[in-house]
């Protein structure tokens, strides 16, 4: 059956990007489990894209899960919900993943939870979601959105609302629902379609809804015969186009999806909206779906435990603000057996490393990663040869040894004439140089050259 | 457990290295050897195993006087002496791979700061050093021997036939050529040796194949148009397969160090080789050009490079640019 759904469409691709082993094996087949809430949820207060929130709580009340506790700043921000039925403490401090001492609202959890477990899942993915597109307002679902404090689900965790609100200007004729999930090990997306397909297409149906685009397709790598199945018959006779995509690194990047699935590029600098096209994770679509018709704001999120260092590799439904050892000590801990040498908040292409497990889960948590000393990089880098095997590799068509050469001489001239600013970051130069050279790193340190000369 | 941070991304591909990359290039050209040795017998073993240690050994000192940490081992200069070795004739004093080996070393890779920082085929560099200094040892005279023990080894090269009568009666049939019964260089004679070295290479794409595919072409249509004006003699079959142009193309062309980045960039480097080699073959006092052709282009490659930086994807925005 899955074999004729590949045969029957054209699997969609960007140019160039590598093929890494995608590991998702180990947790693939592992059912969503709801996390037995956790004593203490320690919620950060910059958890997206953009300025942090501001507690609108006093210390030390009773809160219960989905009250608001932080409210967005102007402009880009989000509003923050407790996660747990309890008690706020006293405001801290915690590092995230990617380096950055934020403040955390603490929230110690009553041992009675008003929805946790079973009852929690099915209200998370359960039941039915079916409603009429025709009878919810446009703006309705962007303020909801907001109230929510939906930020994209993905990684980058840029506040949703945003990507909502009407724009006379720029206006929106396709929605990309990303179920590409192209980092190598993560599964949390794929258990998602699985197990919840019509929430991530009752959601998209309000993307749609919300910014008054023509089409809608659900993207899919061509790894995923499984979800492709439960969305394509999620759909059944509905107007949504069902996109399958090669299986290739990075096709969830929103700068080569909307190549791959539409044949238009964005520009440098800017965002899918400049091409019409408005691109959301799949979970990010479910949370939408499940703020609208059921009232909850983004208190939760499935990460995926994963690599070859967790005894038992698992999607979990977490608590946000859960810290990482939790949810490993969750997955039968660490393996003592190999050699563990990297911890890392994401996924192994784009995710951060981390040595604290006390970091929280933010809503752009999309898995834990452990990987032993064999699947790192570990040995000395050895001179450039020229070879060119960045540029093969590139998704933007850039020439990645010579970024990461301006960035070693700190020349801001030569950074630019070779297109710094385009750069995403997504690692497919370092993880085909044959010589180990940081790439991505000297790339970075030379952008952030570039922003202090200015 | 020992935890380590590092920047993204934290995975890599498997089983590479530069090391990898120069074994594969060393088993590419073993059928070139291979190749040599049935046609030039022992002076092939000579010549290359010369030139290898004399890399090997220069290289070693080298950095051993400039207190930096030994780069031997990386395969490069074992590289640079097996294509210096297959690029001479079997004639040569031992003296003359020596030398050529040295200077490749010295002037061609460790001057310039080392593996990947230099602007000329290092080999090529050597060769010329040669080429100039010991312009007997590699003229058309040190190819033949009347006396020799193999059949090939009486006879002119082909080019250099070409060049000194206008009948080319010298000239061996193709299949001659490219079986690689024929007197030249080492390593150049074989041509189906050659392209199954070279086609290794660009499967492995340890080497891209733009820079072979552009540098037959460059030669082909150059050399069909000079046959048409009459400026020479041969054919184009007899232009790609009578010298060491495959032997350039897939071997000295693809050295990555000194050809350009983008593939729009190989294809101008690759093509202005084809084309060069063709016009120093017609109006040079030499008979040969593959040498001179990849010089030539190597120093173009920095300007190349900066020719052809590729757009990035999806363009400026238009309101900014």
């Amino acid at each position: 059956m899955s074999v004729a759904i590949l045969k029957d469409s054209r699997k969609l691709s960007f140019r160039k990007g590598i093929h890494p082993a995608d590991r998702e094996e180990l947790s693939r087949d592992q059912a969503i489990e709801v996390l037995p809430t956790p004593e203490v949820v320690r919620i950060p207060l910059l958890q997206h894209l953009g300025a942090p929130s501001k507690v609108c709580i006093e210390a030390r009340a009773e809160v219960r899960m989905g009250q608001r506790i932080a409210e967005a700043s102007p402009g880009l921000s989000a509003n923050i919900h407790a996660s747990v039925d309890g008690k706020t403490a006293r405001e801290g401090l915690v590092t995230l993943p990617n380096g950055r001492r934020v403040a955390t609202l603490p929230i110690k959890s009553n041992p009675e939870q008003g929805l946790e477990g079973e009852a929690l899942k099915e209200v998370y993915l359960g039941g039915n979601w079916s409603f009429d597109p025709e009878c919810l307002d446009p703006a309705d679902i962007a303020r909801s959105t907001l109230e929510a404090g939906i930020v994209g689900m993905g990684g980058a965790a840029f506040p949703t609302h945003i990507k909502l609100a009407k724009n006379e200007k720029k206006p929106i004729a396709d929605i990309l629902v990303n179920g590409c999930e192209c980092e190598p090990y993560l599964t949390a997306d794929h258990r998602l379609m699985i197990e919840s397909p019509d929430s991530v297409i009752a959601g998209s149906l309000m993307v749609q809804r919300a910014t008054g685009a023509k089409h809608v397709s659900i993207c899919i790598e061509d790894n995923k015969p499984k979800a492709i199945e439960a969305i394509r018959q999620a759909i059944g006779d509905r107007d949504i186009d069902i996109k399958v995509m090669k299986s290739k690194y990075p096709q969830g990047s929103e700068k080569a999806l909307t190549v791959a699935a539409l044949g238009r590029a964005v520009p440098t600098g800017g965002l899918p909206l400049d091409v019409g096209v408005v691109v959301v994770n799949v979970g990010t679509a479910a949370s939408v779906a499940r703020t609208v018709l059921r009232g909850m704001p983004l208190t939760h999120r499935i990460v995926t435990v994963t690599g070859e260092g967790i005894v038992q590799p698992k999607n979990l439904l977490v608590p946000i603000g859960t810290d990482f050892k939790t949810l490993i000590d969750a997955c039968g801990g660490l393996r003592e057996d190999v050699d563990i040498a990297r911890i890392i908040a994401g996924g192994p292409m784009m995710g951060f490393a981390i040595t604290d497990l006390d970091t929280p889960v933010t809503k752009g948590t999309s898995g834990i990663t452990v990987l032993t000393a064999e699947s790192i990089r570990r040995e000395q880098a050895t001179a450039c040869v020229r070879c060119g095997m960045c540029v093969d590799v590139c998704p933007l068509d850039l020439v990645p040894t010579k970024l990461a050469l301006a960035a070693r001489h700190q020349n801001v001239e030569l950074l630019n004439r070779y297109h710094i600013d385009a750069c995403m970051e997504c690692g497919c130069c370092a993880y085909q140089c044959p010589a180990g050279i940081p790439l991505v790193q000297l790339i970075r340190s030379g952008k952030i050259l570039k922003r202090n000369r200015k | 457990m020992a935890l380590s941070v590092a920047s993204s991304p934290h995975f890599s591909r498997k089983a590479n290295g530069t090391r990898s990359m120069m074994l594969d290039v060393i088993i590419a050209l073993s059928p070139v050897i291979v190749a040599s040795i049935w046609i030039f017998s022992w002076y092939a073993v000579v010549q290359v195993g010369l030139c290898v240690l004399t890399s090997l050994a220069t290289e070693s000192i080298w950095q051993k006087l400039s207190n930096r940490p030994g780069s031997v081992l990386d395969g490069s200069g074992a590289v640079t002496g097996i294509i210096l070795g297959l690029s001479l004739p079997w004639s040569a004093p031992w003296y003359v791979p020596v030398i050529g080996s040295a200077v490749a070393i010295i002037l061609g890779k460790m001057v310039f700061g080392g593996l990947g920082m230099n602007l000329f085929n290092p080999a090529m560099v050597g060769r010329a050093f040669i080429m100039l200094s010991f312009a007997g040892a590699l003229g058309a005279s040190a190819y033949v021997y009347p006396d020799a023990p193999m059949a090939v080894l009486t006879q002119a090269t082909p080019l250099s036939a070409a060049k000194s009568s206008a009948t080319l009666s010298g000239f061996p049939d193709i299949w001659a050529l490219f079986m690689g019964n024929r007197n030249g260089s080492l390593g150049e004679t074989s041509a189906l040796a050659i392209l199954i070295g070279g086609i290794f290479l660009c499967i492995r794409r340890t080497a891209s194949w733009q820079l072979p595919v552009g540098v037959v072409v460059g030669c082909a249509v150059t050399s069909g148009l000079f046959q048409i004006l009459g400026l020479s003699n041969l054919t184009i079959l007899q232009h790609l397969l009578g010298g060491s142009l495959l032997f350039g193309a897939f071997f000295i062309a693809t050295d990555p160090v000194t050809s350009p980045l983008t593939p729009k960039g190989k294809w101008i480097f690759a093509i202005g080789i084809g084309i060069t080699v063709v016009f120093l073959r017609s109006f040079s006092s030499y008979p040969a050009g593959v040498m001179f052709a990849v010089l030539l282009m190597n120093a173009v490659v920095p300007l190349i490079n900066r020719w052809t930086i590729p757009t990035p994807v999806g363009g400026p925005l238009p309101s900014k640019s």
